[in-house]
């Protein structure tokens, strides 16, 4: 032990003089994901090749983002770099709240960076957050059930495929809900799922001038469909249920399909936690045939906020969180499953992480999600289950409310559609969009 | 009959002031109880209460990831400190509110309630770029003085109440014994008001040491207290109830503690006055 200490501190000591740099100490705020703790054990390697500490501010997702909205739009500089995501990065980067990551040595390989996610971290093609890993949603399903039902599940099913399944799969009496889906008010719970389902229905939030759209038929049809679905063969008080409540669910065999974050699958197939690991299947998020799928884009990303005093020690820490030999560290201490997934392109064409069961499936629900062009019918913004403008937080999360007390019984589609329109408009129009 | 009566209507009221102990006590015995649970008997359905492998992984694992010792001493400086500093401030104020009052007093007073009605949330930002500009973001310091300043109202009014229960001829008299007015607030008044004043403490340190917007919204690595202890095990993409509960226990333990000893102290001084 004290061998090994004495190896770590003459690197250290020898890498900081020959970088003539001083050794920092850095602060990270972060959330508190599987992946996120896993770094947090890893640091020491951080430290061994730097000589740079590193302090953890860990924090519940909404509670992170309120605390560093407030860090960064009042320049406090309490923190070197954010755990963000893509939805704040455009709008950060572009008001210069963030550092952009253009200086990054030529070891690291941005180009290994999957486009799809570089392109939803960049503001006018410039990279101002590093994706630490990435998702998109596909449907998770029990392939007992399936086969019990008389059904086999397609590689790319339609949502007229998900429905019929889903009643098929559903038996009340022992508990088993055909199908989970997040209900729960939230622009990043329910409202990401609606959104991006409604995406494949042909609907879109704003047309080219800002002005809402959910008086369009296919808003209708979305809603619609949902809720006729979920009544049919949804649990219990759907219209509460996130993403937490649903991985319970699954895990304890209640759901036939849940269609969420590819996250998930490592959740779902890992036997300590899932009574039902080795009965899953993986497909495409449905369509309805118009060209677009339902699955959203996310990627949590590391960026260094302007008002840093140790930006180059933090652009260390990002280029060791994000390469390719963290990834070759954790696979090495924790498995291929528990790698960071969904960032560099390279992991996918590594042959040990194409055995890992929900791979390919990830990177393929990752690569049918196009932020820039995530509706049939032209829109005026960037982002999937989002549209990258400062106010559509707000905005959505009242209108996942108002589509929650449909889900609930409490006002009808109709109303709910009509309340989103009116509370859209409104807000647009006090925002200046329109 | 009458005598059976009696009993019967004690052992009665006894049973009713049990179960309502246990309901209000129940959130905190089964986060005590999930903290010993696996993460997958933690969401079992239906759930179990007591019939499960008890383990101690939890504790493990949060006492590897964290460093509690920091956070608990935090936790006792900013609760600690903001308390007594209250008390220090107060005790004058509601010295002279109760014995030499205006025609304002009462409107003082309810204008400093009034200051509790503001959500907390609409003066972040003038705080937060004052902690900028005075350079005490993420300090102890901050942390005792916001916390002070939002639990003043409280412990002004309550020992403005105990304070209106002490008969202002004992003070008069000391002061044609020759008393100073501090000495008549040091030797006379605060040995009268103890019970009340140990309330107030205690109930304070309670509020400070729960406080959760501010020691969230104001620290970051250095000074964070227990709250972003807790928070730090709160994950909407994972379910972790059984480390969270282990957090939560960790962090709730020590004020339950202290509850619990001083329980009598707690109690006394709640009633003190109530009945003349």
């Amino acid at each position: 032990m004290f061998v090994k200490n004495a190896l770590r501190a003459a690197t250290a000591i020898s890498l900081i003089a020959a970088g003539g740099a001083s050794a920092e100490t850095i602060t990270i705020a972060t959330v508190n994901n599987g992946d996120m703790i896993r770094m947090q054990g890893l640091t020491d390697d951080f430290t061994a090749k730097t000589g740079h500490e590193v302090e953890w501010v860990t924090l519940e997702e909404n509670v992170l983002r309120q605390r560093v909205t407030t860090d960064i739009t009042t320049k406090g500089g309490q923190f070197d770099i954010m755990t963000i995501g893509m939805y704040e990065t455009p709008i950060w980067g572009a008001n210069g709240w963030l550092v952009a990551l253009d200086n990054l040595s030529e070891e690291y390989d941005a180009a290994d960076i999957l486009p799809a996610m570089a392109g939803g971290l960049s503001h006018e093609g410039t990279l101002y957050a590093a994706p630490f890993y990435g998702e998109s949603s596909m449907i998770m399903y029990r392939t007992d059930l399936m086969e019990k039902a008389g059904l086999d599940m397609p590689k790319a099913p339609t949502w007229d495929f998900i429905r019929e399944a889903a009643a098929a799969m559903t038996d009340r009496d022992n508990e088993i809900n055909g199908i989970c889906l997040r209900g729960k008010a939230g622009w990043g719970e329910g409202g990401a799922f609606i959104t991006a389902m409604s995406n494949s229905f042909g609907a879109r939030w704003f047309d080219m001038d800002w002005n809402a759209q959910f008086d369009s038929e296919a808003w209708a049809n979305t809603l619609n469909f949902y809720k006729g679905m979920m009544d049919e063969s949804g649990p219990a008080g759907y219209a509460t249920n996130g993403f937490n409540e649903n991985l319970s669910l699954f895990q304890q065999g209640k759901c036939g399909m849940w269609i969420d974050a590819t996250v998930a699958a490592s959740f779902v197939t890992n036997p300590e936690d899932s009574t039902v690991a080795d009965q899953v299947g993986f497909a495409l998020a449905p369509d309805t045939g118009l060209g677009k799928r339902s699955n959203w884009l996310w990627a949590w990303a590391l960026a260094i906020p302007a008002g840093s005093q140790k930006q180059d020690a933090a652009t260390q820490f990002i280029e060791w969180a994000t390469s390719k030999e963290y990834i070759e560290l954790v696979a090495a201490k924790e498995g291929w499953a528990n790698v960071p997934p969904g960032a560099r392109i390279s992991l996918y064409e590594n042959p040990n992480y194409q055995a890992v069961p929900f791979a390919q499936m990830t990177l393929d629900s990752i690569l049918s999600a196009d932020p820039n062009d995530s509706t049939v019918e032209e829109s005026p913004y960037v982002g999937v289950q989002f549209a990258a403008i400062p106010e559509f937080a707000g905005i959505a999360t009242e209108v996942s409310q108002e589509f929650s007390a449909a889900y609930a019984g409490q006002q009808t589609v109709e109303e709910a559609l009509a309340k989103a329109q009116a509370l859209t408009n409104d807000a647009m129009e006090a925002a200046g969009y329109r | 009959m009458a005598r059976s009566t009696t009993t019967q209507r004690k052992a009665l009221n006894t049973a009713f002031a049990w179960g309502i102990g246990l309901l209000i006590f129940f959130p905190i015995l089964w986060t005590i109880l999930t903290s010993f649970k696996t993460e997958a008997t933690a969401i079992a359905d239906p759930p179990v209460f007591v019939g499960f492998e008890w383990t101690l992984e939890n504790y493990t694992a949060v006492l590897e990831r964290s460093n509690y010792a920091r956070f608990l001493w935090n936790s006792i400086i900013i609760a600690g400190g903001s308390t007594i500093l209250g008390i220090i401030i107060a005790v004058p104020a509601a010295w002279s509110m109760a014995f030499v009052p205006s025609k304002r007093t009462k409107d003082i007073l309810m204008w400093m309630l009034s200051t509790k009605m503001l959500p907390a949330v609409g003066v972040l930002y003038p705080i937060y770029l004052l902690f900028i500009k005075l350079g005490i973001l993420d300090t102890r310091v901050g942390l005792t003085i916001v916390l002070m300043l939002i639990n003043l109202p409280i412990i002004v009014w309550m020992l403005y109440t105990y304070f209106k229960e002490i008969p202002g001829e004992i003070l008069e008299a000391a002061r044609m014994d020759g008393a100073s007015l501090r000495e008549e607030v040091i030797y006379i008044l605060t040995p009268m008001a103890i019970p009340g004043i140990a309330s107030t403490l205690l109930l304070n340190v309670i509020l400070a040491w729960n406080e959760a917007f501010w020691t969230l919204n104001l620290t970051a690595a250095k000074a964070a207290p227990l709250t972003a202890f807790i928070a730090s095990y709160s994950s909407p993409e994972g379910l972790f109830y059984a480390k969270l509960s282990a957090a939560s226990t960790m962090a709730i333990a020590p004020i339950l503690v202290l509850g619990w000893f001083s329980q009598k102290q707690l109690v006394s001084g709640l009633t003190f006055g109530a009945v003349k």
